[in-house]
């Protein structure tokens, strides 16, 4: 088995909307090794979400391809698609909207099985369901329980017993602990932490919260507006940035202390909108390092030192922000 | 609480309860809190702590029914908020106390321009009219970053971030004693919400506001706050002033919240602390102290009797029959980190 | 499916509201008077009497005879059983049919939609009266085409509503989670979309009843739909219209069983939408 599980090569994904051409995912080529976690963060509008659900099949691809174990899942036929997704499963965000309402816990964890027709009879699907809820902690006695008579903690236990029903290879999760309360989410946290070690699962965790992806994350990259701007190891990334957009993504992080405050960068303007971006850099509008070159060309994504990537013409005179 | 201060807000013995279908339920016990005259107050707690419930009672704003003030008194300016005519609760909303709320999207009216609805609170509150009433909307806009061009833009045109300055606008206009900020920056991506805060802290020592900030997040606290006071399951188990409480924690539950929160200083590789179980169900509140159940440090006293707050150190309260210590260590991190069932 | 708790939490919340039980009581003893109309009506609906024409309320007639002798109370404990019917199975019909068409309409999207959707607006653009009075002569007189023209006039309505309700939910993440699992179209739709629409849908279906019974009975007062001598309190209206200034009876208890059946559905509908609606702070 290669050491590689998931391999993007220039993944595209546009849509048609009122205003215009909407750049979701521009581009975008990444490579997941097996039994890792990559980190995928951003802020709204940065295409994180989109580009997970494109890896999975939910959303289909405009241009690009992704290596499953090897193969193109973007070419396969129905019968091989449905195979992939018993390979490939996602996690969402609020765990309020997505569960069926009118669907009790086991029916909630039956479905995928159920689907995918995998076990024989009622016997083994009952059975199978119970090991997966013993499998998230969530206690034999909810069974029956309807979702909303439940806390946001235990509903996303079953959207995560839900994904792992068909003892996928490879988990998107898009967001799992930011509707959470903080003691929730370690808890959540914790759990897939130890499911991670005990199956060997590789997880591509979707997040803005840069304290959460940090801990989860054996690798990070940055997205902005479509883009891969950094990527690295995951303490790299952290006491390193390169790019000035991570940079100012880390310095906006408040701390939990006190002592002396750090100096902070403070970004002009907002976010700008997907929808037909700017030439160029697409950070160039609130980058202090910007020059004339940005407004220009997009820069690539390159390899600055050993698993290190920035996508910055400025690299090479940067100083980071202490 | 030293008298010689000069307390804006006094809330004392504050309870509120919900009288819902499935039974009665406790959101704020017993609450007693001040906050002086231009300080600002950070109110900590998770979900169903009681923090919106408590900064509704200030307004007046509980929905009645469901929800019943069963007891207390909040002092505003010495005057009890909750024998005022309406005429004076009106003066009070939005006059001498503002809210910003969560989600500026839902707290502004689409259908008014930004500028028409900031003129409204100055002519409501400060008897402005025409065009003083206009000039002091611009003033504001300009105060909070938003050119005077975009004055009669409506609040769909403006993203996130600049919503939430002209909601900030709106607080501020009639120059409010107090301004309760209820998770101003939870809707917002993290470049715009040092935007926010470092506007909002800005704002706050120029024009001398105290602020009640209500959040769950510690790091926005430390950045923004003077004094914290953490709840939990309606009840208050810890204040003091920022420096004290996050060098020395005293209540177990203060420290199970900095134990659960990954940082960016955590050191890589080490597991989160987690506090055991679930917050109690409201309406069947534990005997004794409500974190009893959940509670490393617990010893048989606490299960039986509550505590109630207590100075344990200059300025420090905390509610616990057992304050921590530095010897008292991390029980947090001694265990296994067991899940909920 | 099965959901044990939205129906205990509902009839929880129904039971405070005193209107919709007094609906639900009124309902429920026409049922009793539909199902045990043999037991209970005292005379035969078309049993004629000449010794008792066009009597007064008495011991014998408690709501008195109409212009055959015949007992006016039995008639209207029969014609209970045809009123219930026609808006049972009428609303049967156009529920059917119309949340069909509203789901797939709303669920596809695209040129489908806008066909079938136009389709409606068609038919919304012909006045009722007029298709019922058209279908009815198409069929034929009778019960039951009585039935299929009424529940084919409220079709669009109900389509309607289910698109909407479809709508709403399509883009729910749980729609997305069947998707990732691989359910069909078919699935989702059936165990996905439809049972999370069913609250407008109960409603709708409640005062669509009230409105088919109205409408039957004004068909039947123009003559069309249920032939005599089977009694229908709308067919009974229309006879005892000549005798309106002496025999003001005749009109005014099939008027008030009309007027009950009515209101107390209209009750019950809308104390099951505020019931069912879970934004409602109670």
């Amino acid at each position: 088995m290669s050491e590689t599980l998931i391999d993007i090569r220039h993944l595209i994904k546009f849509f048609n909307v009122s205003s215009g051409l909407l750049h979701a995912v521009d581009d975008v080529s990444l490579t997941i090794p097996r039994g890792k976690t990559l980190g995928l963060v951003g802020e709204s509008g940065c295409g994180k979400s989109t580009l997970g659900r494109v890896i999975i099949g939910l959303i289909k691809e405009t241009g690009g391809e992704v290596f499953f174990n090897g193969e193109d899942a973007t070419k396969f036929n129905a019968e091989k698609r449905a195979e992939f997704r018993r390979h490939a499963q996602i996690v969402f965000q609020d765990p309020f909207s997505s569960l069926n309402p009118r669907m009790s816990v086991s029916q909630l964890i039956s479905e995928p099985l159920i689907i995918n027709k995998t076990c024989k009879n009622k016997q083994e699907l009952d059975a199978k369901v119970a090991e997966l809820m013993d499998l998230v902690g969530l206690a034999s006695r909810l069974t029956t329980s309807f979702p909303h008579e439940l806390d946001g903690g235990r509903r996303q236990r079953i959207g995560i017993a839900r994904a792992l029903a068909l003892n996928p290879e490879f988990i998107v999760l898009d967001e799992p602990v930011s509707a959470l309360d903080v003691c929730i989410q370690a808890q959540v946290l914790n759990l897939l932490a130890d499911l991670r070690e005990s199956r060997g699962y590789t997880y591509l965790f979707i997040s803005h919260n840069l304290s959460v992806v940090r801990y989860v994350s054996d690798e990070v990259a940055v997205m902005y507006l479509g883009k891969v701007v950094e990527k690295a190891d995951n303490s790299t990334l952290f006491k390193e940035p390169l790019h000035p957009y991570t940079q100012a993504l880390l310095s906006a992080v408040p701390i939990a202390s006190v002592g002396p405050k750090k100096q902070r960068i403070i970004l002009e303007g907002d976010v700008p909108s997907p929808v037909n971006p700017p030439q160029g850099c697409r950070f160039a509008g609130r980058c202090m390092y910007r020059q004339e070159i940005c407004t220009q060309q997009t820069p690539d994504l390159v390899e600055v030192a050993p698993n290190h990537f920035v996508a910055c013409h400025c690299t090479g005179h940067l100083v980071r922000h202490a | 609480m030293s008298e010689n201060k000069d307390i804006l807000l006094d809330i004392r013995d504050l309870s509120v309860q919900f009288n819902t279908d499935s039974g009665v339920v406790k959101a704020v016990n017993h609450l007693n809190m001040q906050l002086e005259r231009g300080k600002s107050l950070g109110f900590v707690g998770e979900t169903g702590a009681g923090k919106t419930t408590t900064a509704l009672s200030i307004l007046q704003l509980v929905q009645t029914p469901p929800g019943e003030i069963t007891g207390g008194e909040i002092l505003f300016n010495g005057q009890d908020v909750r024998k005022m005519t309406e005429a004076e609760k009106r003066r009070l909303r939005g006059g001498d106390v503002s809210m910003i709320f969560q989600d500026p999207m839902t707290s502004l009216n689409p259908i008014m321009t930004v500028e028409e609805q900031i003129t409204e609170m100055v002519q409501l509150h400060l008897n402005l009219k025409g065009e003083a009433a206009r000039q002091r909307a611009i003033e504001m806009l300009r105060l909070v970053g938003i050119r005077p061009e975009r004055a009669k833009d409506f609040p769909h045109q403006f993203s996130g971030g600049m919503r939430q300055r002209v909601v900030i606008a709106i607080a501020l206009a009639c120059r409010p004693q107090l301004i309760i900020a209820d998770e101003p920056t939870t809707a917002l991506d993290v470049t715009i919400q040092a935007q926010v805060l470092e506007l909002i802290k800005k704002l706050q020592q120029s024009e001398k506001t105290s602020m009640l900030l209500i959040t769950h997040d510690l790091g926005i606290v430390a950045e923004t706050c003077d004094t914290v006071a953490i709840m939990y399951a309606g009840h208050l188990v810890e204040y003091a002033d920022i420096t004290s409480l996050y060098t020395t924690p005293k209540h177990p539950y203060t420290q199970g919240l900095f134990n659960a929160v990954p940082t960016l200083e955590s050191p890589l590789g080490s597991r989160l602390a987690v506090i055991p179980g679930l917050p109690p169900d409201p309406t069947n509140l534990p005997k004794g102290c409500s974190f009893s159940p959940r509670c490393p440090y617990a010893q048989p006293i606490c299960h039986e009797k509550a505590c109630g707050m207590r100075e344990v150190a200059p300025g420090h309260f905390v509610d616990c029959h057992f304050p921590l210590t530095p010897e008292s260590g991390n029980k947090f991190l001694e265990r296994p980190g067991k899940e909920a069932e | 499916m099965k959901n044990n708790s939205m129906l205990k939490y509902t009839l929880i919340r129904l039971r405070r509201n005193y209107l919709a039980l007094f609906g639900l009581f009124i309902l429920i003893l026409l049922v009793v008077c539909a199902i045990f109309a043999e037991q209970l009506a005292p005379y035969g609906y078309a049993q004629q009497d000449y010794m008792m024409i066009r009597k007064a309320p008495s011991a014998l007639h408690w709501f008195g005879t109409d212009e055959f002798g015949r007992d006016i109370l039995s008639r209207i404990i029969y014609g209970s059983r045809v009123s219930l019917q026609v808006g049972l199975i009428a609303v049967s019909i156009s529920l059917v049919v119309g949340g069909l068409i509203g789901a797939i309409s709303g669920y596809f999207g695209g040129k489908l939609d806008m066909l079938l959707m136009r389709l409606m607006d068609i038919q919304m653009a012909i006045p009722t009266i007029l298709m019922a009075i058209v279908i009815s002569s198409v069929l034929g007189p009778g019960l039951f085409n009585l039935m299929v023209a009424v529940g084919i006039t409220y079709i669009p309505k109900f389509a309607r509503l289910t698109r909407a309700s479809v709508l709403s939910i399509k883009d729910q993440e749980f729609i997305e989670a069947a998707r990732a699992m691989g359910a069909s179209h078919k699935r989702i739709i059936c165990l996905y979309i439809l049972p999370n629409c069913a609250a407008p849908l109960i409603v709708q279906s409640t005062l669509s009843v009230a409105n088919a019974i109205l409408f039957a009975a004004t068909l039947s007062f123009l003559g069309l739909g249920i032939q005599p001598p089977y009694p229908e309190w709308g067919g009974m209206l229309s006879s005892a219209r000549p005798y309106l200034r002496n025999n003001a009876y005749m009109s005014i208890f099939p008027g008030l069983a009309i007027m009950f059946t009515i209101l107390s559905l209209n009750f019950l509908g809308d104390g099951l939408r505020d019931a069912l609606d879970p934004k409602q702070k109670r």
